[in-house]
Formats: structure tokens, sequence, C-alpha cells
């Protein structure tokens, strides 16, 4: 008990709502209640996961046949870059947030964020710069359209010449959810360091924990760099300034470094914590201690510390020199180290364990499976002379859909089930959860397992339309696409029956250790209030007959009462 | 412990011949993989080809391999370590094995280190991209003294919004690239407005055109045929219809399109875009904004839109 950060002065906040913390008004205000936040921010991002897949549907309805018959080209270029801008910046991004503002705070034992205003303020943006975006369709000479790296000069072409523009809209949108992210890691970082509860010093933090620090700590150092070149764009853009426009001696590939430096290490920024929520889940289901606590949180940093030093693998064709490019792919491969650390690490969790096969655990059993094969994927992809067949074609698709959707949405949908009756008090339905989790399982692997081969045979990436060769790939992509809206239904009609009207639910249904289990569900405002618990020894010690923390007793009749 | 595990044991079989076993079947299958994925790469139509699919061979046995030994235990877990239904017992407290960790880090990095330096000797195999010298807007792309010799060319490859015009040393214009077989060829990589790229999947070769930059490239053909050229970096609206065909032919042949071509008059080339546009027009410019695209290329082999491709 030698590290003790936590401020008492911190409990004492106002309760922001005056009409009391039940009223459902609240989530449509300015709260500064980080599970309020956290909720916000979460059933946003769950309204344009919808919008973003509706998009991808129509995508794939143009892809199912070789010739562009369903859309004008025009609008096809539109529907993709506002597919993939609407997925990670208005779901991926949010919904991440989401679960760190609800996670977060009680899992360190802190009553709220560090800068609660701040926090709302972030959220806030998130509508503001949504609108924006989605204003951007109704344009004249419609919304961006030169895929979600924006590249110049394809992105300052603007053929209408208008100031008003499709594209200076996309450019606003990015750079107010830039603001908006930098505003949330200030404040992640910050509580993370600040407020944690008596002796949870960083060896006792939840690995959920270390791997929020780790990636929001990137997002410090990463984002500037994109959100500094989205401006240079804007810049050229409407003012014709000439940053990478070769007519007044700029360079087109400046820009190229800029969005990379970001927009590889968010990639990281997005999996770290979706890591650290395997690395919570398999655990409680499989009734074990982690395996290697240690290595695991350390392995965490390794990722930050080497995603910086990655970017120009998205550039091994460029006109890179030969040793950058050997020296970038080595570096990228080392990231399968500390990833490695982290895979076996759950597999040997799950041996020899108790394992409940719950829809948290299916989700996150499927994760882990699919990111063992987007991670192999990814090594190929590292390799120079590899990516240079198959970079740009739908083999890269392929594998960051098993990234991003088969890996990290994967574990979202995890973590919502787990602490679903945490959050809102009621128990969701298992028969659901397994229907949505069967569903979304097939629907994502027939629809990115089958592109592998379209691009290993040289389909490039953002095409309407392809040569008849590749057919038989996209068809079965489609169908697994249609699989994926399909499995949205089952999944809201659980979130919304359950809630409106679900089983209550006790502080801790999954028998798990943490410290938000030991509050009841939901958490009262301010988390623990008074009695903020001191932490023995660190998570996760099933069967090891290790008190969590002291006086645990306490806690857990508190917890009882409450409820 | 499970009882199925203990019923095994009990019947002899000891975990090291079940893991023996395992390993055996996993490499076998995985060298299967290895061999089999040269079938899901298109034709090996360049010197380039065969190095990079034996390192993506490579790749798929090690990768293979490891994906099965991962999700082969989760599969033996899934069977063996399920808890009966009400059983919420602990399983083995096992925190860690230093050992263990230690191996799975220092294993990975050893691998990681044999497949980039592999890697790196194909680079160095391969010296595909020559120079990249930056000219200013508006002025001719720079010629640039090559140290290397090559048997032909330099061609300029000229790139647009979107069609592809070819220029041969004696001068003609062609809308397709035609080659000699066995013979490394020479590029002058040019684009005349947008970021694109030269990308023929069957000589597993892409490298970009950036605009304000001349890039030189050399390539060897091994494969008499005809192979799609896609431009593989977006381009704007009609990005997916800038493709064109790469025809090798044996040196005599390629002369002979050399000389009968030169004296062909100058024509329009293709331009699939510009009918599309065209199209579009006609019916009342639908759609969201695109620039127009450049107008059909003059050459003097108009090259053939339909014509069937090997890869």
């Amino acid at each position: 008990m030698t590290i003790v950060n936590y401020d008492p002065r911190l409990v004492k906040s106002k309760n922001p709502y005056p009409k009391g913390p039940n009223d459902w008004k609240r989530f449509f205000s300015f709260n500064t209640d980080a599970k309020v936040i956290g909720i916000q921010y979460i059933v946003t991002a769950l309204f344009f996961l919808l919008i973003g897949g509706l998009l991808a549907m129509l995508i794939r309805g143009e892809l199912i046949t070789p010739p562009s018959d369903l859309f004008d080209p025009t609008v096809y270029n539109g529907l993709y870059t506002m597919h993939g801008t609407i997925m990670l910046f208005l779901f991926l991004f949010p919904i991440l947030s989401g679960l760190t503002n609800l996670l977060v705070p009680p899992m360190i034992g802190a009553p709220d964020m560090a800068f609660p205003k701040l926090n709302a303020l972030a959220f806030w943006l998130v509508p503001v710069f949504s609108i924006i975006l989605l204003l951007s369709f109704f344009v004249p000479g419609g919304p961006a359209s030169s895929g979600w790296w924006s590249y110049p000069p394809i992105s300052i072409q603007n053929p209408l010449g208008k100031m008003i523009n499709g594209e200076m809209l996309w450019i606003i949108a990015i750079s107010l959810s830039g603001i908006s992210s930098i505003i949330g890691a200030v404040n992640f970082v910050t509580t993370i360091i600040r407020m944690r509860a008596p002796g949870m010093g960083f060896f006792k933090m939840p690995i959920f924990i270390w791997t929020v620090l780790a990636a929001q700590l990137l997002q410090l150092l990463g984002l500037p760099a994109l959100t500094g070149g989205a401006i240079m764009l804007f810049f050229d853009l409407t003012f014709g300034t000439s940053f990478f426009r070769i007519e007044g001696g700029g360079d087109p590939v400046l820009f190229q470094h800029f969005f990379w430096f970001y927009s590889h290490p968010a990639v990281y920024v997005m999996v770290l914590p979706v890591f650290g929520i395997f690395s919570e889940l398999f655990p409680v289901y499989s009734r074990k201690p982690l395996f290697g606590y240690k290595f695991v949180a350390v392995a965490s940093f390794g990722i930050t510390i080497l995603s910086l030093v990655v970017w120009v693998h998205h550039m091994f064709y460029t006109g890179t020199p030969m040793w950058m490019r050997n020296l970038f792919m080595f570096t990228t491969m080392l990231i399968a180290v500390p990833t490695g650390v982290k895979v076996f690490a759950w597999i040997a969790t799950l041996w020899g364990g108790n394992i409940r096969l719950t829809t948290p655990m299916l989700f996150c059993l499927g994760g882990l499976f699919n990111f063992i094969f987007g991670g192999i994927t990814g090594v190929m992809l590292a390799t120079v002379p590899v990516d240079i067949h198959v970079g740009n074609t739908y083999f890269v698709v392929a594998h960051f859909h098993y990234i991003i959707f088969n890996t990290i949405a994967f574990g979202i949908f995890a973590a919502i089930y787990h602490w679903f009756p945490k959050f809102t008090g009621k128990m969701f339905y298992e028969g659901l959860g397994k229907v949505h989790f069967a569903l979304t399982f097939i629907g994502a692997t027939l629809n990115w397992l089958p592109l592998h081969w379209a691009g290993l045979l040289g389909m490039p990436r953002r095409v309407a339309s392809y040569d008849p060769e590749f057919a038989i790939w996209n068809v079965l992509a489609s169908i697994g696409a249609f699989i994926l809206g399909v499995a949205s239904i089952p999944f809201i009609l659980n979130m919304v029956s359950s809630w409106v009207r679900g089983k209550s639910a006790p502080p801790n249904p999954w028998k798990a250790i943490g410290l938000e289990w030991l509050l009841p569900s939901p958490p009262p405002h301010e988390n623990f209030e008074e009695d903020i618990p001191t932490v023995l020894n660190e998570p996760y010690c099933y069967g090891l007959d290790k008190p969590f923390v002291e006086d645990e007793q306490f806690y857990i009749e508190k917890s009882l009462k409450k409820h | 412990m499970n009882t199925k595990i203990r019923r095994i044991k009990k019947r002899g079989f000891s975990k090291t011949f079940i893991i023996i076993i395992a390993v055996i079947l996993n490499i076998t299958f995985s060298l299967l993989m290895g061999y089999w994925s040269y079938s899901w790469l298109p034709i090996q139509a360049s010197e380039a080809a065969h190095y990079v699919d034996n390192l993506f061979a490579f790749e798929t046995t090690i990768g293979t391999f490891i994906f099965l030994g991962c999700t082969g235990t989760m599969a033996w877990i899934l069977v063996f370590n399920r808890a009966p239904k009400y059983d919420e017992s602990n399983g083995e407290p096992l925190e860690g094995n230093l050992k263990l960790e230690i191996i799975w880090t220092i294993v990975p990095l050893l691998l990681v280190l044999g497949i980039s330096t592999y890697s790196t000797s194909v680079n160095y195999k391969l010296e595909n991209l020559g120079s990249k010298v930056k000219y200013d807007y508006g002025a001719e792309a720079p010629f640039i003294e090559e140290k290397k010799v090559f048997d032909y060319g330099p061609i300029d490859v000229i790139s647009r919004q979107w069609n592809w015009e070819f220029v041969y040393p004696n001068g003609i214009h062609s809308s397709e690239l035609h080659l000699p077989v066995d013979k490394k060829s020479n590029f002058r990589l040019i684009t005349e407005d947008v970021i694109h790229s030269f990308y023929v999947p069957a000589f597993r070769l892409k490298q970009d055109i950036i605009p304000g930059s001349i890039i030189t490239y050399s390539l060897t053909p091994t494969k008499k045929g005809v192979f799609r050229l896609r431009d593989a970096m977006f381009s704007g609206a009609y990005f997916s219809e800038n493709q064109t065909n790469v025809i090798v032919e044996s040196e005599e042949i390629f002369y002979k399109w050399i000389k009968e071509t030169v004296k062909k008059e100058l024509q329009n080339g293709l331009n699939p875009a510009g009918s599309l546009y065209q199209k579009r027009l006609r019916n009342g410019n639908r759609g969201w904004a695109t620039v127009k695209p450049a107008p059909d290329p003059k050459v003097n082999d108009a090259g053939i839109e339909s014509r069937p491709h090997d890869s």
C-alpha cells in the first residue's frame, strides 16, 4: 500500500443532473456523469453501426455482380468512403470511448473521470461532427469520395469548384473527431494515473486499464499528426495552398506520412482495449487467473511503442527506397512478438479452466480465433514482396476486416454483453445472444474469408466493377454481408427488450473479480462514494484464495443492500 | 482435471504421445497448405513471380502451423475443459510460467527475424524500383541516366484519369503494353493527374505513380500471354475501368509489332471511362461529382478492349 494516488476531495461533486439520477432525460443532456456519457457514446455509436452496415450492404449489393450496375461509380465511391469513415470515426472510436467511460472509473475505484466537463464536451462533439458528415450526403456533388485515406491530389480535385463540398465537410468532421479524441485521451490518461483506489499500484490494475492507458497515450502521440495533416489538406482544398499540390511545389506523398503516422497506430488504439476485454473475460469464464499477468500488461506498451514506427508499411510501393522498406518491414513484424505474448497468454488462461460458454465468452473466443487468422495475414502483408503483390487488393480489405470487425467488433460485443447487467441493472437473454453470435460468426466468416482469394488473384480494392473471374468470391462475400445485416436483429431485440423488461441483475452475476463487481448494478452515481476500497492483490486471483480488497465482505453486502 | 482426460491417461495414452501426433498432423497439413497456396495465385508471368510465390507459400506454411496450433489447442480446451452446468468452481489456479513466457517471446522473435531476413534477400533479388526524381509542374519529365543495363526501353507508361498510354523508344504510342518475353524492360512511370498504380497481378508487381515525380522501373516477363494491368491506387470515378492489357510476345513477334505499328496512323485508343462518361451525360448526368475523363489518347495501336486475358 505504498502507492496512494487517490485524492478524496474528488469524491464530492454535485449531482450533475438536478432531477435525480434516474431520469431518462439525462441521456439527452450535457451530463457529466461518466456512466451516462458512456451509454450516450455506446448508443450513438451503435446507431452509426447500423448506418455504416447499411452502406456496407449497398456496397456488397453492387459487388455481387461484376459490372457496375446498381449505382453510378461516383455514387459507389461516395458510399464506400462514407462506409469506412462512419465505421471508424462514428462507430468504433466512439463505442470504445463509451466502454472506456463506463469501465475506467469503477474498475479503478474512482467516483468519476478527472475532468467531467471535458468528458461531456468530448462526447457532444460526436453528434456535431456526425451531423456534419451526414449532411455531406446532401451537398451538391455528393459526399467525400476519395476513400477514408483521402489522399491528395484526388481528394483536392473538387470537380464542381464549390467552396462547400463533401470533401470539405469530411475534413471538418475528421478534425473535430480528432479534437474529441484528444480531449478524451487527456481525460482517460489523467484519470488512470491520478485516481486509482488506494493500493492499486500499476501492477495491480486490471489489464483493461493497462490497455486503455497504452491506447490513449498513443492517441496523444499520434493524433496531432493526422489532425495537422487534415488541416493542411483543408487549406489546400479550400484556400488553394500547396502543402500537397505539385503545382505549388508541394508533395502528395507527404500527406501519406501524416496520415499513416497516426492511422496505423489508430488500429492499435482500437484493438488494445479489445485485448484488454479479452484479458478481462477469459479469466472470468474459464475461472482461472490470467496467465502471465505482468507479461500481458507490459506487452501493451510494447505494442504502443512499436506501433509508432511502422507506418511506412502502407507505402511500400509509393517509391520508398529499399532500406526504408526493409526497416519498416522489420519493425512491423516485431509487433507480432508482444501480440503473440498476449495470444499465448490467453490460450494458456483457457487451458485447464472450467469453461462456461456464455454469450460474452463466445464472442471472445470467436474474436480470438479470428484475430489469430488476421494476425497471420498481417505478418504476410508486412513482408515487402508479398505486400507488393497483394497490397491495395481485396486481400488487404479481408485482412483489416478480420481485425476491425472480426476481432475488434467481436470484442466490443463481448464487452457489451459482459457488462450489460452491471450498467443497466438488467440481465440479457442468453438465447438471443447466442443466436446473435452464431449469425455474426457465420456472416463475418463468409463475408471476409473468401475475399482473401479475390485479392490473391489480383482484384484491386475500391473497385465498383471487376473482371468476371472474381465473381464467385464476391457472391459469397455478399451473402455473408447480408447475414451480418440479419444478425443485428437479435442483438437489437435483446438489448432493447432486456433493458426495458429484463430480469434484475445481481451485483456480480458472473462471479467475477474486479472492483466494478463489488458495486450494485447499476452502480450509484459516485461508484464507491465515501467507502473507497483498498486493493490488496492483483485482479484475476481465481482459485488462489487471495482477497482482492480489504474487507471484501463489507462491499459485497453493501452492493446487495443497494440492490 | 476433466474426467475424459483422466480416462485417456488411464488408457495409457500419455500427453506427449497426443502432442506428437497433433504436431505431425499439423506439420503435414501446413506443408500441404503451402503447396496448395501456389494455386491461389495467378499465372507466374514474370521473374519476380516465383520469388513472391515461394515466400507466400513459406508464410502460408508457417501461418497454418501457428493457426492450427493455437486454434487446435482452443478446440481441445472447448471439448475437454467445459464446465458442467451449474458448476462454478475454479480451474487450476496457474498464474504463469516464466520459462514458457520467455519461450513464447523468443521463438516468435526469431521467427519474424527469419522471415524478414528471407524477405529482404528477395527484395535485393528483385530490385524492380529504379530512381524517383521530382520535376517541376508542367515541365517535361526529365530523362534519367540509369546505371543498370536493360534489354529494352525505356517505355514511357503514362497514366491518366482514366486511361493508359505507352510510348516506345522509337516514338510509337500504344493503348496496350507489348513486351518481349524474357527481356528486362525498363519503364518511366508518369502520371498526368493523380496517383495511379501500375499493377500486373500475373507479374506480382505493383508500383505507384506519383504526380510531380518520375519513377523508373524494370521487370522481366517470363511467359507469353495476355495479362491484365490494373490501376491499383484509387483514382476517382472510373477507377475500376482504368485497366488495359499487357501482351507478352516472343522477341520476333514483338519487333515485328514495333515495325508494323510505326507505320500506322494515330487513332483514338482505349478509353472505356470516356464512353461511360458520355453515356452518363446522355442519361442526364445523374450521380455525384466527377472530373471529366481525359480525352481519348492518340495512339498508333488502339488495342482491343475485350481481348481475352490469361490472368
